[in-house]
């Protein structure tokens, strides 16, 4: 393990993978969260990017801000992709014809390309067990085509496709608790961050890579323009949706057949001192996408709806982990 | 090095199972596949293969076929050697990654055998899921028969990764006709197909760095492919795709001589068959044109100038090859196992309409859609169109341009 190494002093010091200049919007955090993610690469590292934001902004002809092999395919593959680049290496290693021991590989998806058209292809490379990271940064809808609504956009929240109207008040459903969901297919590591604890986020990245087998990391990305906060926003709604366990931060992996969770620190915090846990109104009111719970007048019955919500799923998180 | 013609084995083998075996000999780096509704023979004899160890090939069962044209895109540009097979809905499926994989120069190999698209869901044969791909950007080899199937699965790898092309091939059989029957198919010795082969080749990247690299994902020389191309970039990929497909059709030929070195079997861009005097030609795709043959020797016993084309490669389309062939012939009859609704004919016949239209003298050419969803086209089906072609060609105008082939009206 190469954990003692990853300290914030060194990797500052670690040039950067994704390099300046690219596209991504002022203030967007999933060109931090791609960039936290690069510095934690242990050595000779395939990328692959589903097509969104992140693919977008960062390739534009001529240009492109990767000093890493990377490879865009398209919107709802990005997992066989790069289970096809897995699998090629295997090949080419197997014959002589690889000159490197080993490379890491991984797959970059937004919310839309993972809980919805790429959801399928994901769990093809979870059953097949392929050894690769995938990293789905969650930016809650289809940031890139426009702000729609996906598998991954909370209870209430406006979209241009669920938008907040006289008598449906955003979107009717509930998020798809994608990360339990990949854990349940005896992935070989499944984890949540948030930008907002990047030597978190960052360890978690690593622990992936060395993993053998796929492993998940599901980070909380807040969009500035989807999500509609002020630009220098975006990092303290990625901790405030740790705070109000509205996004807990943890790990999970399989021992003796049984699925073992365990909170890392922020939320630990909160499982051992319930009182630190934030009311979700923190988190939402700043965010204009959800500016309709509270104006013209505040909708009771939906806040309280929301926090349930939150509590019954922090509730359950808190059992699987071996807390209550 | 010329190696001359290999002493070669006589096996009794399917259409699927003549591609499945090239695939093993040529022993690439992965193959990956799926089994929709209709699934094909050739990955199960692949995948046995695998299993016992005949092969170093990484097979990938993947969860759809979009997903099994998806992983080759990304072993293909891992720098690995790709092979998938499909047929129909699979085809269909993979649509979108087919655009992606030609414009991304990648030299993946599949073999699709030709089965009906729904509805009604069908799984005989017909051509409609490969000319729904005609477009894409794949190089298109219509085999006749399953000694054809195996000899240009081989061949089709050198195609693909020939450096003037840099395509993925589509290697096609007809379904049922071809991939179900078996036919006695000589093979050629492993170590020969593996020279034949060689190793893959890539584009070369020139400036990377200063430097000249493969265009491969390569930690040492980081490239990034499929990019964001907008209204300043994307055009010139596309100019550069037709130019590597005009390419392709001297290659094809080449590759075709060159395996007939080896093989005693060569192959080109078409196949003509007793055309030098006919007035009357057939043209088509396939495994009918082995019937047709039968046909054109019974007309000729009885004094009927006849000939037919065989067109192997449509896509790169044969245009300078036909024209000059078909330079002194009075009448075509075109033979379509495909519709293009609404269009003004099938496919074949669109293309052999416009090839002429340049000419000075222009042959009469009237358009047989047949065999859809696997209706029979027997010999008397076929004699019954050539002579109609005749027919056209003796007074002189084509009496019915288009008709329906075996046909309950």
């Amino acid at each position: 393990m190469g954990e003692e190494k990853l300290t914030l002093k060194d990797l500052a010091a670690k040039p950067d993978l994704l390099a300046p200049g690219h596209r991504m919007c002022a203030g967007c955090v999933s060109a931090s969260v791609a960039r936290m993610v690069m510095k934690a690469t242990r050595g000779p590292t395939i990328v692959a990017t589903a097509t969104g934001c992140l693919e977008v902004a960062t390739t534009i002809l001529p240009y492109t801000a990767w000093r890493v092999p990377w490879i865009h395919n398209a919107f709802e593959n990005v997992a066989a992709t790069a289970s096809g680049i897995e699998s090629a290496l295997k090949a080419m290693k197997r014959r002589g014809a690889l000159k490197y021991e080993h490379v890491d590989i991984i797959a970059f998806g937004g919310d839309g390309g993972t809980y919805d058209i790429g959801f399928q292809a994901l769990s093809g490379i979870l059953e097949r067990g392929h050894d690769l990271l995938y990293v789905l940064y969650d930016n809650e809808a289809y940031m890139n085509t426009g702000i729609q609504r996906s598998g991954g956009t909370p209870y209430c929240a406006w979209t241009t496709t669920s938008p907040a109207g006289k008598v449906i008040p955003g979107k009717p459903q509930w998020k798809k608790p994608i990360a339990h969901i990949v854990v349940e297919h005896r992935a070989a590591y499944v984890a949540t961050a948030s930008p907002a604890y990047p030597l978190d986020l960052i360890k978690k990245v690593r622990r992936g890579l060395e993993a053998e087998g796929p492993a998940f990391l599901h980070v909380i990305a807040p969009c500035t323009r989807g999500w509609r906060f002020p630009t220098n926003m975006g990092i303290k709604l990625a901790r405030l949706a740790v705070q109000t366990c509205l996004f807990p931060l943890w790990e999970a992996w399989w021992e003796d057949g049984h699925p073992v969770y365990k909170l890392s620190g922020p939320s630990e915090a909160i499982a051992r001192r319930p009182e630190m846990k934030k009311p979700v109104e923190e988190y939402l009111k700043p965010q204009g996408r959800f500016a309709h719970l509270f104006k013209p007048e505040r909708k009771e019955e939906l806040l309280r709806r929301i926090q349930e919500g939150i509590d019954r799923e922090w509730s359950l998180l808190l059992k699987r982990a071996g807390f209550a | 090095m010329e190696l001359g013609v290999a002493k070669q084995e006589v096996m009794g083998l399917t259409g699927d199972e003549a591609v499945a075996y090239a695939v093993k000999q040529v022993d690439p780096d992965i193959v990956a596949a799926y089994p929709i509704t209709p699934q094909t023979i050739i990955v199960e004899r692949f995948s046995e293969y695998v299993a016992d160890g005949l092969v170093n090939t990484e097979f990938v069962p993947v969860e759809s076929e979009h997903s099994a044209l998806s992983t080759c895109v990304g072993a293909a540009a891992a720098g690995a050697r790709a092979f998938t097979a499909t047929a129909s809905q699979g085809l269909a499926l993979m649509w979108e990654i087919l655009y992606i994989a030609a414009s991304m120069r990648l030299p993946i190999v599949m073999a699709v055998v030709n089965r009906a698209l729904s509805a009604p869901i069908n799984i005989h044969c017909d051509h409609s899921d490969t000319m729904g791909a005609r477009d894409s950007g794949w190089i298109q080899l219509y085999c006749e028969n399953s000694q054809e199937a195996y000899d240009t699965t081989i061949q089709a790898w050198r195609i693909a990764e020939h450096p003037d092309v840099q395509l993925p091939v589509m290697v096609t059989l007809d379904g049922f006709v071809l991939s179900h029957t078996l036919e006695s198919v000589r093979v050629l010795p492993d170590d020969v197909v593996k020279r034949f082969v060689g190793q893959r080749r890539y584009i070369r990247v020139v400036g990377h760095e200063y430097k000249e690299v493969p265009l491969v994902l390569d930690p040492e020389n980081p490239l990034t492919l499929g990019a964001f191309g907008m209204y300043t970039h994307y055009f010139e990929y596309k100019r550069q795709q037709a130019e590597a497909m005009e390419k392709a059709k001297r290659v094809i030929e080449e590759v075709g001589r060159e395996y007939g070195g080896i093989s005693g079997r060569t192959y080109g861009l078409i196949h003509p068959y007793r055309l030098e005097d006919a007035e009357v030609a057939l043209i088509g795709l396939g495994s009918t044109m082995g019937t047709a043959k039968i046909v054109v020797d019974r007309l000729r016993q009885e004094g009927m100038k006849i000939g037919l084309i065989r067109i192997r490669s449509f896509r790169p389309f044969p245009r300078e090859e036909l024209l000059k062939s078909l330079s002194h012939v009075k009448a075509i009859g075109v033979l379509d196992r495909a519709m293009s609704f609404g269009a003004y004919g099938g496919p074949l016949f669109m293309e052999m309409r416009s090839l002429f239209y340049d000419e000075e003298s222009r042959p009469l050419i009237s358009d047989y859609i047949y065999g859809l969803g696997g209706r029979d086209m027997p010999i008397k089906l076929l004699e019954d169109v050539a002579r109609d072609v005749k027919r056209n060609a003796d007074r002189g105008r084509v009496a019915e341009p288009i008709r329906y082939v075996g046909l309950r009206e």
